[in-house]
């Protein structure tokens, strides 16, 4: 089946650090909508060494419980970056991309809403085309996620046994 | 719940150490909005006139804008606030950049500072945690440096630092504060940091800064964006292309300096270099620029990018901004501008103003061409024009020999090496250097700029009107055209009548009454961009700006939920201008103190100079002294500061009196 993909194609060439999008998010995402700004609740957050010439806005992706030992430098264009900067994980020792008032991790969401907006809000609001928003078809084969929780509750079975998971399943159905 | 504002203050008493988070009253935000406003307020309750710069009872408040933090573009001022060791008045030398923002997000509208400290800390404020750290570290480091440093400390590159170089440490009179890619840099702010032994202040914050009526807000933010892409697209046409936009001056993006170079006056404000510009200069200089500029930098939540980051050769990085570009090399009146690159650097690290510094560097070296400074003064000084000025901007920031006198800038100076040093004094107002510029013909607005605002600094001042009359009535008509940033329709009477030449000139037209009109128009927008936060280059200064008189309401009300109408906000800053003015008269500023640069321009007209005074004095509702009337004080609720100036013989009761004293005029 087709499956549209939403990415933000980002030219950190352009940027010039002003974090409007980082504004712009926050107050989109803020309860009601745009009540309040704090940019450390937004989902993009700009990456900033200012003397080394480094701007560059990451997107929040998925949480990870896993902690990573990435310490790793990249040199790029002549600047040192570390290999964190690109990454789009939140997890339990960053303290990038969480809510700075429950800790819960935050995802970026494409601003995704009911009817849809035309293109998500931190790209509206850079005004220097830094942030490119792209949509593309893509082939998904629907399998794929079957697999996925196959094996995913195969790993579970061989860690707690058979009838722990069956009993987990069971209460989970019971509630929901 | 608290909107625009957050609601409290940091005060911090650096001689007990004590630091306390200080609720303020809400009225404060309805009677003078934020930044500026609110800050005097601050000054005129708790600093009496008895209190001198470097005393520990001379406040040094920072301050973000009501505006500030929320989504508003370019709201991001930080506005410092303190008794001017330079001038003895009240300064408030603002910076954008990313500071003011997140002490917004830290859950504080100001921090404000009393006393002194024993040994040189910086302060650091993480949301509810602030601490007085030691900065014996720090000591003579880098005022771009240091923020590098205590980030790194700290361990958040989020972190945002306002830090003094070696001249704060030093006190000296012209010492900057800077952060990120900005300076708060008249009058001396870095010297009262410094005197309270402070090095640096460290911001984060992660709380919310709310907005009352949010959708509404939004809707006019977009108009903004609107405005400003469309104005991005179609430049003003009948002006020149620095001023041509919105944003301040676009000197990193503008490389043709004919203008500047040719126009504004070289040394120490004396000559002009009517030739300058050459073909070949316009050649290695737009190779020069196009290759020390790496990247365009913006200011928190502002589409434009007034700022750059510079690499030049073997200079290690660091950031520029407007006119900061030329100072030093005008001044130091070299013919290879790349001086420019090497000498910033080094300026900015000690930490200091781009405006004030170069011209009194000049005024020694003009000193010493008269015979004034001796050789003794310059031992070991290079004989050549850039090294000249190295050496003595080393001297000036570590105040030592000759530096010592130039440390206190030059109308201090002046008068402290004597000789007849104070013919070389010039080109300052209220004890403070002006633009370099020279002129030929008087001109009633300047002058009454010049002359009468509380900011001391013209660039600060003037705006939304242009500096000249456009030679052809078809380029007049086409401007007003469009120009719905102005007040009413009689000021596009104004215009289309102001001339070059003939009866609707300088120095008889504007006439006072118009003049009066122009500048007080001027200088409202100004403070009210100065209570907002908002960037100057974003409104006050800027022809046909994104903000203006007809918008700025509806951000504050949806902002803050006060209705609010172009009649209360006006009435709002005329009650801060006015509460500012009587601090500057408790402090012994009156009419005899209100004067242009002496030889700003050639050709002088001192009845009609006199006569513009009392206009402008009589239209804001002032004596003939300059001082606000009692009726002024009282239609703006200032009452007790009528009877505050009255007690102390400032202003004279009684109404016949200030009449007869209105008529001298």
């Amino acid at each position: 089946m087709k499956k549209t993909i939403k990415t933000i194609k980002v030219d950190a060439d352009k940027c010039n650090g002003c974090r409007a999008c980082e504004v712009i998010c926050s107050a989109y995402h803020a309860e009601p909508r745009y009540s309040s700004v704090n940019p450390a609740k937004s989902r993009i957050q700009v990456i900033t060494h200012r003397l080394q010439d480094i701007w560059l806005p990451v997107f929040a992706g998925e949480y990870t419980p896993a902690e990573c030992m990435g310490r790793d430098k990249y040199i790029i264009d002549g600047k040192e970056y570390d290999e964190c900067s690109f990454c789009r994980a939140a997890f339990p020792s960053r303290g990038m991309f969480k809510d700075p008032d429950s800790g819960l991790p935050l995802k970026c969401d494409m601003c995704e809403t009911d009817p849809p907006l035309s293109q998500p809000k931190c790209v509206e609001a850079c005004l220097n085309n830094v942030l490119i928003y792209q949509e593309r078809e893509e082939e998904v084969e629907e399998e794929v996620a079957q697999d996925e929780i196959q094996t995913g509750l195969e790993a579970l079975v061989d860690k707690h046994g058979f009838q722990k998971v069956i009993d987990a399943f069971a209460l989970m159905a019971n509630r929901s | 719940m608290r909107y625009a504002e957050t609601g409290y203050n940091l005060e911090i008493d650096l001689t007990t150490g004590s630091i306390e988070r200080v609720e303020t009253d809400p009225k404060m935000m309805e009677l003078y909005l934020g930044g500026l406003g609110t800050s005097v307020k601050i000054h005129w309750d708790r600093v009496g006139p008895e209190v001198k710069a470097f005393d520990p009872e001379n406040l040094l408040i920072f301050s973000g804008g009501l505006l500030c933090g929320t989504p508003a573009f370019s709201a991001n001022r930080t506005l410092v606030s303190f008794i001017s060791p330079q001038t003895d008045l009240l300064a408030y030398p603002m910076m954008g950049g990313f500071w003011s923002t997140e002490l917004k997000y830290a859950g504080y509208d100001k921090v404000v500072i009393r006393g002194k400290s024993p040994k040189l800390v910086y302060i650091s404020i993480n949301n509810d945690k602030v601490e007085i750290r030691d900065a014996s570290h720090l000591k003579g480091k880098g005022a771009l440096e240091t923020q590098e440093l205590i980030r790194e400390e700290l361990k958040d590159p989020k972190v945002q630092v306002a830090a003094i170089g070696l001249a704060g440490e030093n006190r000296v009179f012209v010492a900057s504060i800077e952060q990120s890619r900005s300076s708060s840099a008249r009058g001396g702010g870095g010297a009262v940091m410094g005197d309270k032994g402070i090095k640096a202040i460290a911001v984060r914050g992660t709380k919310d800064v709310n907005v009352a009526r949010g959708a509404e807000f939004m809707h006019h933010v977009q108009d903004l964006a609107k405005f400003i892409s469309h104005r991005n697209e179609n430049p003003i046409k009948e002006v020149m292309p620095i001023m041509s936009g919105v944003g301040s001056p676009q000197m990193m993006k503008h490389i043709d300096e004919k203008w500047h170079t040719e126009s504004f006056a070289w040394g120490n404000a004396r000559v002009r270099r009517k030739d300058f510009w050459t073909e070949e200069i316009d050649k290695s200089w737009t190779k020069s620029q196009t290759n020390a500029i790496k990247r365009f930098i913006s200011c928190f939540n502002c589409p434009q990018q007034c700022g750059a980051l510079i690499c030049h050769e073997d200079v290690p990085p660091y950031m520029m901004k407007c006119f900061s570009k030329l100072t030093y090399a005008m001044a130091a009146f070299v013919d290879d501008l790349d001086f420019t690159w090497r000498i910033c650097k080094k300026a900015f690290e000690y930490g200091l103003d781009s405006f004030s510094t170069p011209q009194i560097l000049a005024f020694a070296v003009e000193l010493y061409e008269a015979g004034i400074l001796t050789d003794a003064d310059f031992e070991g000084c290079p004989t050549d024009k850039e090294g000249r000025f190295f050496w003595l901007l080393d001297r000036l920031s570590r105040r030592e020999g000759i530096g010592d006198y130039l440390a206190d800038g030059t109308y201090w100076a002046a008068r402290r090496i004597g000789k007849g040093a104070e013919a070389f004094d010039h080109n300052t107002t209220k004890k403070h250097e002006q633009m370099n510029i020279k002129l030929g013909m008087f001109d009633p607005l300047y002058f009454l700029m010049f002359a009468t605002n509380e900011k001391i600094s013209i660039t600060q001042i003037e705006g939304n009107w242009p500096q000249a009359p456009f030679p052809s009535k078809e380029a007049r008509e086409s401007f007003v055209a469009d120009w719905p940033q102005l007040p009413n329709e009689k000021f596009k009477k104004y215009f289309l009548d102001w001339e070059p030449r003939g009866e609707f000139a300088n120095p008889y037209y504007p006439t006072p009454e118009i003049a009066s009109e122009i500048v007080d128009w001027m200088e409202t927008l100004h403070n009210i961009d100065d209570a907002l936060g908002l960037c100057a280059g974003m409104g006050s200064f800027c022809f046909k700006p994104a903000y203006h008189i007809h918008n700025y309401p509806k951000f504050i009300s949806a902002a803050t939920g006060m209705d609010m109408d172009e009649e209360s906000l006006k009435k709002i800053v005329n009650r801060s201008r006015n509460l500012h003015r009587a601090f500057n008269n408790r402090r012994g500023m009156s009419r005899a103190d209100e004067k242009p640069p002496q030889d700003h321009w050639k050709h002088r007209f001192p009845e009609l100079e006199e006569k513009l005074l009392t206009t402008y004095y009589q239209f804001k509702g002032w004596n003939y002294d300059g001082i606000p009337t009692r009726e002024r004080l009282h239609e703006l609720d200032l009452d007790d500061v009528a009877d505050d100036l009255e007690q102390r013989g400032i202003l004279k009761g009684g109404q016949d009196e200030k009449d007869d004293q209105n008529n001298q005029g």
